[in-house]
């Protein structure tokens, strides 16, 4: 039996969710409709969340360029894509959409630019 | 130089003001920038969150911000980078500084104030202590860690739980700073929900409530800071005191409107927002001189930026065009009551209202189960059941035309009446 | 080997080195900070006093009177701002009248005669933001107000402009005397040196001890203040202080030269071991606003942009100490300089160059001394044709870097460039003023540090807010590359 307790984060009310797995069933309580109950399952079963960040950009007028995941990665894998986002580097010039690395960690999902930069050179 | 209106600031609340003012029908339109490049400080906010009202889907600040820079190129509105905004004159005239113009005079027939606000420091604050290296306010450290990537720390203890402070919590920790805590004076969080849980649940950073520093130790550097917790009254307990090491404090203390400018054009501010006092149109005290975002108001959404700007645009064409005369008639005053901290717009005249009036607002605490109760001159018009209410969080109530308008109302309020457990 | 090593960059210190530069000697100013103007100097009243409260006879009421009467000549000269506004010590009852006829009385055995005495009509008419129940004041119109660091500064860079050398980050931690030279130590340098000026502020007493059993302790003492925004600046038009009882001196609340309002300071006695300690307290805090309302009930708190405390040098003797050792010949000790220490800096100079010369005999003056700092371009006070103009002679100019000053980058550029320049985010903001505005740097603080990092020719990384240790980045995201 595993219980976890969680703040809904699906609208600003911010339910405090209490969930228990229990042979592979699941109660969740404290949520005030189904939205949370799906929220909190997520949340024990497969977090996943965007994550936002830079990449070393060169010829840049900044040298930093920001880059998100196209979709919500694993959350338990937040810290080994930074990992593989701190070491690209990229050079302007470069369009919002662009894609920095492709198909991270195989998760199926890219780094992509979050902003255009011009090249200074 | 003439130009029908100018735009002071180039972030969102300008640039959405200027794209609709356009749309509008006027084209001759100039927006200013002080920076070297549009999209004010959405462009150091790489987090997403953004637009989910205005564009249905989740975006991050540079992006949402580069939404309306295409528009704003696409319509072929002139816009000055690196221009300062020195003088604004009662009849209109703005001076500006740049290095590539020296000394711009521009006679306008409108203005938009869109210049933002600033980081309340730990000076206006007061907390006690030496003034050492490691002290910054969140936003500071922001800019320098995603636009510059600079780390300005390694053991962080956050003041002040705004959304700022969360977001650099989850930034630090992501670039490998080690988050101690994020201390907060009131019993509640000034930042949303997903902020706590994303930012500061996610790493295990904890959420100190109801705490304050009582003291800073340092050397050149911060060394590190005692906590307290605090009573009802924000008062420190004694023997409740702890000591976490750290290199760095980040302030997240709250913003305050930059609105210098509009005092030197003769705009009336609200004691409260300290912001403008504004009518239905955005338009404060000085006929033609319009304000709005952060400069208004501190808002936690850009979404409601944007619709607020937009409506800027619109009036401040209007009154280029001759479609608002200034009418005294018929002026209803909005007014916070029990629970409401303030109340924008503060006026209403009737004879300019869209369909639908929006009054955008701060409640003073946290309630569950809470009624908005709006009355026309004591009578009940309305009331909006709400589940949550909280003051980090913008209420903004729609109103229905119909139920004010033709009727010789005075003043409009609004007070939350708790639910009875 | 110099002819002169003053120990101590503070205002003493500086304006010390600047008088002596009238003469060929070779003079060194050695400071133990990244910066000069970094004690005592950097944290006090700004107040140049009419020089009433001395006792007569003392060397405080002697330098004060003259140092006051010297102030718009060295101000001139060295492009200082100083605003003689007078004073009030304000009375709020019969007792205090009578404290303050004693002191008008002190002030003219003195030498100061243009003091008034004058009713709460005038008070009122003069200080409408008073509170009511204040019956008279003493005014002392030859009272002003200056940026002490300011002075400090324009003293050592008009000193380096004529010829004396500056070492910054220098601690002396030994001096040996040898065949009538001293050996100065730090910790990876020595210099030697003829003569040793003992201007060292709080530390007097220890860098005396070096050379001979010091017969005089130095006790820190600290004073808390608050700073208030600009809108706040009509509060009051002359530097209002409190009538002193047996209670203490009160607290003063005074305009800045900057348009700001000063409210403080404490007056707490530290141990001898706490000379760096100016922290502020909540204690002192509340204590300030506490006795300030005694003075005015008008004082809007959410106004107050810092808060800030400095170390005074309270000698064990109470006055100050301005003699050649009679234990160590050329050895000469400028401490103890309490207030008013600011108000007495130009007299005390002036007086410690005619120490030197009878040390030393005739001294030969320098023929190109020359007096006149140059000039600091202020842009915000220019018209905006000259504006225009300096703009299209420098684009520096048009880019105004500290929104709330509106301070250009071409004043930081010279602020950088000038003798005894700026090399800190600190430094620049005592030069001219970027962060020292309502947003405290929040948003010109990474501008200016790009500049100085570009100007000095080092890494971002390098630049410290205040001394070695205080740099405000400690590395690069994604440094594995």
């Amino acid at each position: 039996m595993e219980t976890k307790k969680l703040t809904c984060i699906v609208c600003p009310l911010g339910c405090h969710v209490e969930i228990t797995k229990n042979d592979g069933t699941f109660n969740v309580t404290g949520n005030k409709c189904p939205r949370g109950e799906k929220y909190a399952i997520e949340e024990m079963t497969n977090p996943t969340r965007v994550v936002p960040t830079t990449v070393v950009i060169k010829n840049a007028s900044l040298s930093r360029l920001p880059v998100k995941t196209s979709k919500p990665v694993p959350k338990k894998d937040i810290f080994k894509v930074m990992e593989l986002i701190n070491q690209v580097e990229v050079e302007a010039p470069i369009k919002t959409g662009d894609i920095v690395i492709e198909n991270i960690l195989g998760l199926n999902v890219n780094i992509v630019a979050t902003r255009s930069m011009k090249s200074v050179i | 130089m003439k130009y029908d209106i100018v735009v002071i600031g180039g972030g969102p609340a300008g640039l959405a003001a200027a794209v609709e003012a356009n749309k509008n029908g006027i084209k001759n339109i100039l927006v200013l920038e002080r920076d070297r490049e549009l999209g004010g400080i959405l462009q150091q906010c790489i987090h997403n969150g953004f637009g989910l009202h205005i564009f249905k889907e989740e975006l991050t600040g540079p992006e949402y911000a580069e939404r309306f820079m295409d528009e704003l190129k696409e319509l072929n509105i002139e816009y000055k980078l690196n221009t300062m905004v020195i003088d604004i004159s009662e009849d209109k005239v703005i001076t500006a500084v740049s290095p590539t113009d020296g000394i711009i005079s521009i006679q306008a027939k409108a203005v938009i104030l869109a210049m933002g606000c600033r980081e309340r420091t730990r000076g206006a604050i007061s907390i006690p202590g030496s003034r050492p290296a490691g002290i910054l306010s969140a936003g500071t450290a922001q800019r320098y860690l995603n636009m510059e990537g600079y780390m300005v720390g390694k053991k962080v203890v956050i003041v002040g739980s705004g959304d700022i402070g969360l977001i650099m919590a989850r930034r630090m920790t992501l670039e490998g700073a080690e988050v101690k805590a994020v201390v907060e004076l009131m019993p509640f969080s000034g930042g949303l929900n997903r902020n706590i849980v994303q930012c500061l649940d996610d790493f295990d950073i904890p959420l100190m409530l109801g705490h304050t520093i009582t003291e800073i130790r340092n050397g050149n550097r911060v060394t590190g800071v005692s906590v307290s917790k605090v009573d009802e009254n924000l008062k420190v307990v004694e023997g409740t005191t702890f000591d976490i090491e750290c290199d760095t404090i980040l302030f997240s203390v709250g913003l305050i409107p930059e609105n210098e400018l509009s005092l030197k054009a003769g705009v009336e501010l609200s004691e409260v927002t300290n912001g403008a006092v504004v009518n239905e149109s955005m338009e404060t005290s000085v006929p033609g001189i319009f304000a709005c975002g952060n400069v208004l108001h501190v808002h936690d959404l850009v979404d409601y930026v944007t619709e607020e700007s937009r409506k800027a645009g619109r009036f401040a064409v209007k009154y280029v065009k001759g479609e608002i005369n200034g009418d005294k008639e018929n002026v209803i005053d909005t007014k916070p009551l029990n629970g409401i901290s303030y109340i924008v717009p503060q006026k209403l005249r009737t004879a300019y209202l869209d369909d639908n009036v929006s009054l955008y607002m701060r409640v003073r605490n946290v309630y569950e189960k809470a009624t908005f109760v709006i009355k026309a001159d004591g009578e009940i018009i309305k009331e909006i059941k709400k589940t949550h209410l909280a003051p980090g969080e913008m209420e903004r109530l729609s109103i229905k035309t119909d139920l004010i308008k033709n009727r010789n109302i005075s003043e409009l309020t609004v007070e939350v009446v708790e639910e009875v457990k | 080997m110099y002819d002169i090593a003053i120990v101590g960059g503070g205002v003493i210190g500086c304006s010390i080195a600047r008088e002596l530069s009238r003469y060929n000697l070779n003079t060194v100013l050695i400071e133990k900070n990244n910066d000069i103007a970094t004690g005592t100097t950097k944290a006090n009243s700004a107040v140049v006093h009419a020089g009433y409260d001395a006792p007569a006879g003392s060397l405080k009421g002697k330098f004060n009177v003259r140092g006051n009467e010297m102030f718009s000549q060295v101000c001139n000269e060295l492009n200082v701002p100083f605003n003689r506004i007078g004073s009030y010590v304000i009375a709020n009852d019969e007792e205090d009248m009578k404290t303050i006829k004693d002191l008008y009385d002190n002030g003219v055995k003195l030498g100061i005669n243009d003091m008034e005495i004058i009713d709460a009509n005038e008070v009122r008419k003069n200080e409408p933001n008073l509170n009511k129940n204040v019956v008279g004041a003493l005014y002392a119109p030859s009272a002003g107000i200056v940026e002490s660091w300011e002075l400090a500064i324009a003293n050592a860079e008009n000193a380096m402009d004529n010829g004396a050398e500056l070492k910054l980050n220098f601690e002396v931690k030994n001096i040996i005397k040898n065949d009538g030279v001293f050996k100065i130590n730090s910790e990876n340098e020595v210099i030697e040196s003829k003569m040793i000026i003992n201007a060292a502020g709080v530390y007097a007493d220890k860098i005396y001890n070096m050379v001979a059993d010091s017969h005089f302790e130095i006790h820190p003492r600290k004073g808390q203040y608050f700073l208030l925004d600009k809108v706040e600046k009509d509060l009051v038009n002359h530097v209002i202080f409190q009538c002193p009882t047996k209670m203490g001196k009160g607290v003063l609340v005074a305009p800045t030269v900057d348009e700001n309002i000063i409210l403080g300071p404490t007056s707490e006695d530290l141990g001898i071991d706490e000379k760096e300690n100016v922290a502020t307290t909540f204690e002192g805090l509340g204590f300030i606003k506490e006795k300030v309302a005694i003075t005015t009930d008008k004082i809007n708190y959410r106004n107050v942009i810092t808060s800030f405390a400095g170390l005074r040098a309270e000698p064990s003797t109470g006055d100050f100490i301005i003699e050649e050792s009679d234990q160590v010949e050329k050895f000469i000790n400028v401490a103890g300089i309490k207030s008013p220490g600011l108000s007495s800096a130009p007299a005390i100079a002036e007086y410690v160059v005619e120490l030197v010369e009878n040390s030393f005999g005739n001294l030969e003056k320098n023929l190109s001394f020359n007096p006149i700092r140059r000039k600091r371009i202020k842009f915000n006070e220019l018209n905006d044709e000259e504006k225009a103009k300096l703009i299209k002679k420098d684009p520096q100019y048009g880019n105004i870097v500290c929104r709330c000053e509106t301070i250009t980058e071409a004043e930081i550029v010279d602020a950088i460039h000038r003798n005894a320049g700026g090399q800190t985010i600190n430094g620049i903001k005592r030069r001219c003023r970027p962060g020292a505005g309502r947003c405290q740097g929040g948003f010109c603080g990474p501008k200016v540090l790009e500049i100085l990092a570009r100007e000095l020719n080092v890494k971002p990384e390098k630049i410290a807010l205040e001394n070695i240790g205080s740099e405000i980045l400690i590395g690069r995201t994604k440094e594995k590359i």
